[in-house]
């Protein structure tokens, strides 16, 4: 128990009638990361805001670093070190790499000087222990690719020292290559003893980077597994609902004619 | 790990990508143009370049601090206004009270003046913060709510529009600081151009070297994503709206002491001017992109056009065609040369 970093227990969250979450619990560790999976609608988006603080509970605890907790602010959550990296990425594309690195927490040299060179130096060496080597960091944001920009975020927040990162699909809409880039660096953030929750439906990209999976369906926890518990196709299956998946292929096979 | 398809960015690409450089190129164009066309007229000596400069001075001051309120992504319609309201300000509290005034000391006068005008800005800014609506539209209504007190107030205490005399109750500072004329080849030089240097050298360091300038670009760039690294967009914001009250306030001090009063209607289409000195200099309407170099380029061109046009002899109703046209034109130059550079 004391090891878990944040930990949320029978979490319930209510929008009016709508029933977002309901008895949801789980939890990270430093340096694991806790993949947690869900079709579209299943409510990561409502659990994401919660452990950001964005949301309340309407019911359920909240526990970090071992003390039941709750967050005012996504800002106070953020000081305590819980980052959180949204698909949007809250990085302004205008604005050169090392301006948005340190957007709102500048280093200063003496009164309200902003210490340029350190700001680009600090940048560039960031990126290089996270394993990229950007050229340029007067570059605009906006010139990155998908990869890069998640890739600074998450350095962003590494180098601001977060202790628990959340990341929001943050190979949804990146291609093969790319994908690969940014988990590679959900593992690098892992190995500095950081607690990812790891948000994704792609269980191909879940599986090779988390310790433990946290299946999200309904608003509802459908499974919760260490890896060494489940294989990849029992994710998979998990995530499409066994059924619906054998019942698609069926219906796919029959279409294009063939025998499946 | 080096990458294959990085390529050495050239000096050239690296000039070309800075906001201000298309003013740049603009300016020198026009230099040699009017250096052509109106050499015989004298373009090319000390007496113009004191006209230009002159002229340059009060809209370049305006548009230093209008440049900075845009790369925070708002507007401001009603600097011009503020303008006329400040220097009615001036005068109507220094004027004796037999004539309708206040009577007050000059530098009394001047005070008051300052934090009424730092008022209007904050005025501005809280309005927009707190409605969320377009700044264009809050300004625009504030241009007329300004520019309308400039005329009523002073009327309803003095009857008139027009209040002269700052130099007789100023014992000489005000004037010596804001009206001197500094004789260089001949030419007669406004102290003001040295205030512009001044404020414009303040802005730049503020922008480019301090954390205000980089929350001014974030502000602009995504004012949510600012305000979720712990950027205070609003205490920016609003800020930044009564620092362009507070140049409309220089402006009006160095206008009241160098005609030696103030008039209502001084200012109008000011606003329009120092907009376009901003967008000229590169800085994107939307936000988020800009320099304070370049809407000082952008000022020298406007009076550069203005002064050029008037000692060809052209007619000066053609002036407007080609501000129009400059404003354009410097618009779509941009534009192509921001999208070349950042493709690099």
């Amino acid at each position: 128990m004391s090891d878990k970093i944040l930990e949320i227990k029978n979490v319930s969250k209510f929008f009016g009638s709508v029933i977002a979450l309901q008895n949801v619990s789980m939890f990270v560790r430093p340096g694991e990361v806790t993949c947690l999976l869900g079709d579209n609608g299943a409510g990561k988006s409502t659990l994401i805001k919660t452990l950001a603080g964005v949301h309340k509970p309407s019911e359920g605890r909240y526990f970090f670093e071992g003390d039941e907790t709750l967050f005012e602010s996504p800002r106070a959550a953020l000081n305590a070190g819980i980052a959180t990296v949204y698909q949007d990425l809250a990085m302004i594309p205008l604005m050169s790499i090392w301006r948005n690195f340190f957007l709102g927490s500048e280093p200063l040299k003496g009164g309200p000087f902003f210490d340029v060179a350190a700001a680009k130096r600090i940048t560039r060496e960031e990126m290089a222990k996270m394993g990229i080597d950007i050229r340029d960091p007067d570059q605009p944001v906006g010139t990155l690719s998908g990869g890069e920009r998640q890739s600074v975020a998450i350095a962003r927040a590494v180098y601001f020292g977060a202790k628990v990162l959340i990341l929001d699909e943050p190979t949804a809409a990146l291609g093969v290559k790319q994908a690969g880039v940014v988990l590679r660096y959900i593992v690098e953030a892992r190995n500095r003893g950081i607690g990812v929750i790891f948000i994704t439906h792609n269980p191909h990209h879940a599986y090779p980077v988390g310790d433990h999976f946290v299946i999200l369906k309904r608003g509802q926890i459908f499974g919760d597994y260490a890896k060494d518990e489940v294989e990849i196709d029992h994710l998979i299956q998990m995530m499409a609902g066994g059924a619906d998946l054998k019942q698609l292929q069926h219906e796919l096979a029959e279409a294009t004619g063939r025998e499946s | 790990m080096t990458d294959e398809r990085v390529r050495e960015v050239s000096m050239l690409n690296r000039l070309l990508i800075r906001p201000e450089f298309g003013a740049f190129l603009a300016l020198v164009v026009v230099w040699v143009f009017f250096a052509i066309v109106a050499f015989d007229n004298n373009f090319v000596s000390w007496v113009t370049t004191a006209a230009i400069l002159n002229r340059a001075a009060p809209l370049g001051i305006l548009a230093v601090a209008v440049a900075l309120l845009m790369i925070a992504g708002e507007f401001d319609l009603s600097i011009g206004s503020i303008l006329g309201f400040a220097g009615m300000a001036i005068m109507l509290l220094i004027t004796p009270a037999d004539a309708g005034g206040f009577g007050l000391p000059v530098w009394v006068a001047v005070v008051i003046a300052l934090l009424i005008t730092l008022l209007t800005g904050f005025f501005n800014g809280v309005l927009v913060m707190a409605t969320k609506l377009p700044s264009f539209i809050i300004t625009l209504g504030s241009l007329f709510i300004f520019r309308g007190l400039a005329v009523a107030i002073p009327r309803l205490m003095t009857n008139r529009t027009q209040l002269g005399g700052f130099s007789d109750y100023d014992s000489g500072g005000w004037a010596n600081l804001f009206a001197t004329k500094i004789e260089v080849g001949g030419a007669r030089f406004d102290i003001a151009i040295l205030w512009w240097i001044l404020i414009a050298a303040i802005a730049t360091t503020l922008l480019l070297k301090t954390h205000i300038g980089n929350w001014i670009f974030g502000a602009g760039g995504d004012a949510n994503a600012a305000r979720n690294v712990g950027v205070p967009v609003v205490k920016l914001k609003i800020s930044l709206f009564m620092l362009t009250a507070l140049a409309a306030f220089v402006v009006a001090l160095v206008q009241a002491t160098q005609l030696d009063s103030a008039d209502s209607l001084r200012g109008t289409l000011k606003e329009f001017e120092a907009i376009i000195a901003v967008v000229v200099g590169g800085t994107l309407l939307t936000g988020g992109y800009g320099s304070v170099l370049g809407p000082v380029f952008g000022a020298l061109i406007f009076a550069m056009v203005q002064q050029g046009i008037i000692i060809t002899g052209v007619d000066g109703d053609w002036f407007r065609v080609f501000v129009g046209g400059i404003l354009v034109l410097a618009v779509i130059f941009n534009n192509y040369i921001r999208q070349r550079a950042s493709r690099r």
